[in-house]
C-alpha cells in the first residue's frame, strides 16, 4: 500500500513519463503555433514532476533527490498509470489522451489543494490553473478533429478508442493507504470519477464522437507492471545519466 | 506529395541575417537602377529611418527582404531538430526543461519572422512550400549533427553566439517589422548562449569523460560556426546591396572578427581550447588574429552534402505531411463554425 511517499511518487511519474512523451513533438507538431503549445504543456508536466519527485524524495528522507528518482529506478520501480507511457506518434491519440489525463489531473489537483499536506497542497494549487490550460486545449483540439473533416473524424474517434480502455486505472483506489484519504492528505481516486467522466463526455458529444464502448484494459501501473514500451522510455531517457555515475550536469 | 530536394536547387544561404551563395550558383537577383527607388525609400534610407510594410519600396528590396527573413525563420525552425534530439535523454531534469524552453523559444522565433515576412505579402504557408520543396534555405550550421550532451553546450555558446553577432545588427536594419522581430529573438539568443556557455562549464569542470565529451564538441562546432558570416566579403556578391539598403549592417568579415574576439576570452574562461593553432592576440590591430576558414567544407554542406541535409530535410517535411489531416481539419471546422455563425441568406437579403 503507497503511503505519503508512494502516493506522492505515483502523481510524479505520471507527470514525468507524460512529459517524456509530450516533448516528442517538439519540431514535429502539425503547425508552428502546436509545437509551441506541446513543448508549453510538457514543460508544466515536468516542473509538477519536478516538484512532486523532490517531495518524495523528501518524505522518503533517503537522501534522494528528483534526478536520483527520476533516473536510477527501473521499469518495476515506476509507479505511472499505463496511460501516460505508451508511444504517442499521432496527434489524434494525443489529444485523446492529454483530454483524458488533464481533465484526471484537474480534478486531481483542485482536490489535493485542500490537501492537509502543505506541500500537496502548495504544489496542486499552482498546478491546478496549468492543468485547466491543458484540458482547455485538448478539449478545443478533440472538438475541431471530430466535427473537422470525416478522415479527422474517424481518426479522432480512433484515438479516443485507443485510449479509453487505459483509463480506469486513473481511478482505481487499490494502491493506496486508505489512511490518507482519512487524514485528508489524498484524494480517493474513485472519488474523481463521475466528474471527469462528465467532462469527457461533454466534450465527446460537441465533438460528435461516440463514447468509446470498449472493454478496460487491465493495467496496474501503480503496482510497477507495466507495459513493454516503458522499459524503452526509461532506457533512452536514462542512458546518458546513467553513463556518467555521480557527475554533475 | 511534396518533394524533398535540396541538392539541385538554387542554393542561397541565409545564415541568421546573412545572404550568400556558393561561388558556382546563380546570385540572387540585386539592385534594381538607383532610379527605380522611390524618392520617400530613399529619404528614409538617408534618415536611418525604418521601412514600413504600407511604405512604397522598390520590388528588389521587398524581394531581398521575404527572402532573407523566410530563411531566417526556416533556420529557426530546422534549428529545432538537432537540439530537439537530446530532450529525451537530457542528464537531469533540470536540463531537460532548460532544453525544451529553448527549443520551444526557436519556434517562437519562427512564428516572429514568419509573421515578419507577411507583412510583405507572401504567406507562410507558401514559404513553407518553398523550404519543403528545396527553393529556399535554412542555415547550413544545422545540417551537422549533434553526437553528444556537450553538443547542446556548444550550440548554445558558438552557434548562438554567433546568431548574435550576425542579429544585433539587424535590430537596426531598414525594415520595421523585421528589426522589432529581431529585438526579442536577440534577447532570448543571449539567454541562450548563457545556457550553452553554461552546460560547456559545468562539463569542463566535470569528470575526466565529461571534460574530453566538452572539448570534442568544440573542435568540431568551431569552425562550421566561423563559416556561419558566409564567404570572405570579396566573395560576398549580395552584400554590398543589402548593406545599401540598410539590410546588412557589417561586412561578413568584420562580424567573424567580431565573433572571435568575444569568443576566444570566453574560451579561455572555460579552460577549453579552440582547434586553431593560429589564434594570437595581435596588439597592432587590437584583434585576434586566426586561421584561414575552410569554405570549400561550407560550399559543399550548402549544395547538400553535410551529414545531416537530407535528414533534416525529411524530418520537417513528414512532420508537415503527417500534420496534414490535422490542419485540414481545423480549417473544415473554422468554417463551419462561421457560416453557423453568419445568418442564412434569405435574411440577409430582407435586411
Amino acid at each position: 500500500m503507497a503511503g505519503l511517499f508512494g502516493y506522492t511518487l505515483a502523481l510524479a511519474d505520471d507527470a514525468l513519463i507524460s512529459a517524456q512523451r509530450m516533448s516528442w513533438w517538439i519540431s514535429r507538431a502539425p503547425q508552428l503555433e502546436e509545437d509551441v503549445a506541446l513543448a508549453n504543456i510538457g514543460l508544466d508536466q515536468l516542473g509538477q514532476a519536478r516538484l512532486l519527485l523532490a517531495y518524495a524524495g523528501e518524505v522518503e528522507a533517503a537522501g534522494r533527490g528528483e534526478d536520483d528518482l527520476a533516473y536510477l529506478r527501473d521499469e518495476r520501480e515506476f509507479r505511472n498509470v499505463c496511460l501516460v507511457e505508451r508511444e504517442q506518434t499521432d496527434f489524434g491519440v494525443t489529444m485523446a489522451r492529454l483530454l483524458i489525463f488533464s481533465a484526471w489531473q484537474c480534478e486531481l489537483y483542485a482536490a489535493l489543494s485542500r490537501s492537509a499536506d502543505a506541500t500537496l497542497a502548495g504544489v496542486a494549487g499552482k498546478a491546478v490553473k496549468e492543468v485547466a490550460y491543458h484540458l482547455d486545449h485538448a478539449s478545443r483540439w478533440v472538438v475541431r478533429l471530430g466535427d473537422g473533416t470525416d478522415v479527422s473524424h474517424q481518426r479522432m474517434q480512433a484515438g479516443l478508442d485507443a485510449e479509453w480502455p487505459w483509463a480506469a486505472e486513473l481511478f482505481d483506489d487499490a494502491f493506496l493507504d486508505t489512511g490518507l484519504v482519512d487524514s485528508g492528505v489524498a484524494a480517493l481516486p474513485s472519488s474523481l470519477r463521475d466528474a471527469v467522466d462528465a467532462g469527457v463526455s461533454a466534450v465527446i458529444d460537441e465533438a460528435t464522437l461516440t463514447r468509446p464502448d470498449v472493454a478496460t484494459h487491465y493495467s496496474a501501473g501503480r503496482d510497477g507492471r507495466h507495459t513493454e514500451q516503458l522499459g524503452f522510455l526509461l532506457a533512452e531517457m536514462q542512458h546518458l545519466a546513467r553513463s556518467h555515475p555521480g557527475a554533475t550536469w | 506529395m511534396m518533394q524533398c530536394s535540396v541538392t539541385d536547387s538554387v542554393t542561397v544561404e541565409d545564415v541568421y541575417g546573412n545572404d550568400f551563395t556558393a561561388p558556382d550558383q546563380p546570385a540572387q537577383p540585386t539592385r534594381p537602377a538607383a532610379s527605380d527607388e522611390p524618392a520617400s525609400f530613399r529619404d528614409v534610407l538617408a534618415a536611418d529611418g525604418r521601412i514600413e510594410p504600407r511604405d512604397e519600396m522598390p520590388e528588389g528590396y521587398r524581394r531581398t527582404l521575404i527572402r532573407q527573413i523566410a530563411q531566417h525563420a526556416h533556420s529557426e525552425i530546422i534549428g529545432m531538430q538537432p537540439e530537439g534530439n537530446w530532450i529525451s535523454r537530457a542528464p537531469s531534469l533540470r536540463r531537460k526543461a532548460i532544453l525544451m524552453a529553448k527549443v520551444q523559444d526557436e519556434a517562437g522565433h519562427g512564428l516572429y519572422l514568419y509573421a515578419a515576412a507577411e507583412t510583405l505579402g507572401v504567406d507562410r504557408a507558401d514559404l513553407l512550400d518553398q523550404l519543403h520543396s528545396g527553393r529556399q534555405k535554412y542555415s547550413s550550421i544545422f545540417n551537422y549533427p549533434t553526437l553528444t550532451w556537450a553538443d547542446v553546450g556548444a550550440i548554445g555558446w558558438l552557434v548562438d553566439g554567433a546568431a548574435i553577432v550576425n542579429q544585433v545588427p539587424l535590430c537596426r536594419c531598414s525594415y520595421g517589422p523585421y528589426g522589432r522581430a529581431m529585438v526579442r529573438v536577440c534577447k532570448e539568443e543571449s539567454f541562450h548562449q548563457r545556457q550553452g556557455f553554461e552546460i560547456l562549464h559545468t562539463l569542463a569542470k566535470g569528470t575526466d569523460a565529461q571534460r574530453a565529451m566538452a572539448q570534442d564538441a568544440v573542435d568540431r562546432y568551431w569552425w562550421p560556426s566561423l563559416m556561419m558570416f558566409g564567404p570572405p566579403d570579396d566573395d560576398s556578391p549580395n552584400s554590398a546591396q543589402s548593406m545599401a539598403w540598410g539590410i546588412k549592417r557589417h561586412s561578413n568579415d568584420d562580424l567573424r572578427q567580431r565573433f572571435v574576439d568575444m569568443t576566444v576570452p570566453q574560451s579561455e574562461a572555460l579552460g577549453l581550447s579552440l582547434p586553431d593553432p593560429e589564434i594570437a592576440w595581435n596588439s597592432d590591430r587590437g584583434h585576434y588574429d586566426f586561421g584561414e576558414v575552410d569554405f570549400t567544407e561550407l560550399f559543399e554542406v550548402i549544395r547538400g552534402n553535410g551529414p545531416c541535409n537530407a535528414e533534416r530535410m525529411a524530418h520537417r517535411v513528414r512532420a508537415h505531411e503527417d500534420g496534414a489531416w490535422v490542419r485540414e481539419a481545423a480549417t473544415a471546422y473554422a468554417d463551419k463554425r462561421s457560416r453557423q455563425a453568419r445568418p442564412p441568406k434569405a435574411e440577409e437579403g430582407a435586411a
